[in-house]
């Protein structure tokens, strides 16, 4: 499913990298330990993650990741979402849960 | 003049809730002389509470004590400070303290306590020393070298509660002075598995007297201050980490 279908489909807002939406998402893996994320996840997979350090971005796109989904409405840090930006990758945000936001995700990509 | 010191920088007391109670003042210290060790710093966990009473009993051994503390992150990573003073450890923990929301639970967490020199208790702190500050890495090490200490990456190899199991890797931008390595992993092993752009120092993390001084940076330096541990960390005027 592309990333924007899921960004509309569950309410996602995109802090930064809105010319990256029409990215296939072939799944997705929820962490806050980084390196976890770079033994366990799997390229094209969305990240859940409550952790708004800069280095998620850097450990995205060594992934290869479609994008990072900050739950329970977090902040990004400040160099975080400039990293972002300047590297032109989708940083989303939810109000939900990783909880919540995995299960929505899981059946919008798996369940049917 | 400029020497061989023996130093373990990552020492709990009965203060930390995962240390054992054994970790009186006099008995950490009387067990620092025995593994001969010239440096000690006393690093519970978001609090200075007891380096008042380690201070008293290190003075009586002739033993260099450095007040700490082991910092808890937002992102839930371990940032050992060193101070020369006492106050720059306290003013630290009075930010930490502003920072630190919840409170122990001592069946779950164990007890936190506050000791005199004798090891006599003088009370219980009821803050949840093991959970984690709202202060960021990169705050934490700000807020240190704004108290002229030392910021540490405590025991970066293991996987829990490290700057690398946390982050990933070292951001390039965090200032530290150190990575820190536990006893689980050797130096060379270190340099193999990280190859470290900073100085790497090994110390105990001694939760029990046993564990006292069972891995020990040596320094080559005048005394046990932060500007010499700073300029042996920076290969300045002579100074020197001896692997």
């Amino acid at each position: 499913m592309k990333l924007k279908n899921i960004i509309n489909e569950l309410n996602i807002k995109a802090l930064s990298g809105q010319d990256q939406l029409d990215a296939e998402v072939k799944g997705a893996y929820t962490s806050d330990l980084l390196s976890d994320v770079i033994a366990n996840s799997k390229a094209d997979d969305l990240w859940i993650t409550m952790q708004k350090h800069q280095n998620i971005i850097a450990v995205a796109k060594l992934k290869d990741l479609a994008g990072i989904i900050l739950v329970n409405d977090r902040e990004p840090d400040q160099e975080t979402i400039k990293k972002a930006k300047d590297e032109s990758f989708p940083l989303l945000a939810t109000k939900l849960s990783a909880f919540e936001i995995s299960g929505k995700l899981y059946t919008l990509l798996k369940g049917k | 003049m400029l020497r061989e010191l023996k130093a373990d920088f990552h020492i709990h007391t009965c203060l930390s809730p995962c240390a054992e109670l054994e970790m009186s003042p006099l008995a950490i210290i009387q067990q620092a002389k025995i593994k001969e060790l010239d440096i000690i710093a006393i690093c519970d966990h978001n609090s200075a509470e007891n380096i008042p009473a380690l201070k008293q009993a290190a003075d009586e051994y002739k033993i260099c004590l450095l007040p700490g503390m082991e910092v808890t992150s937002i992102e839930e990573v371990h940032i050992l400070a060193l101070f020369d003073e006492i106050e720059s450890a306290l003013q630290l923990q009075e930010i930490i303290y502003a920072n630190l929301p919840g409170e122990n639970d001592e069946d779950t967490f164990g007890m936190q306590v506050i000791v005199n020199v004798h090891g006599e208790v003088l009370g219980f702190n009821k803050k949840l020393l093991i959970g984690a500050s709202n202060l960021t890495v990169d705050e934490t090490v700000g807020t240190i070298h704004s108290l002229n200490g030392l910021a540490i990456a405590a025991h970066i190899d293991r996987d829990s509660f490290s700057l690398i199991s946390q982050l990933g890797f070292v951001p390039e931008e965090l200032e530290l002075d150190a990575l820190e390595i536990s006893p689980l992993t050797s130096y060379n092993n270190a340099l193999e598995k990280y190859n470290p752009r900073l100085p790497l120092t090994r110390s105990s993390d001694a939760h029990n007297l046993k564990d006292i001084g069972k891995t020990y940076t040596t320094l080559y330096i005048e005394k046990g201050t932060v500007a010499e541990i700073k300029n042996a960390f920076l290969q300045k005027e002579g100074r020197k980490i001896i692997h």
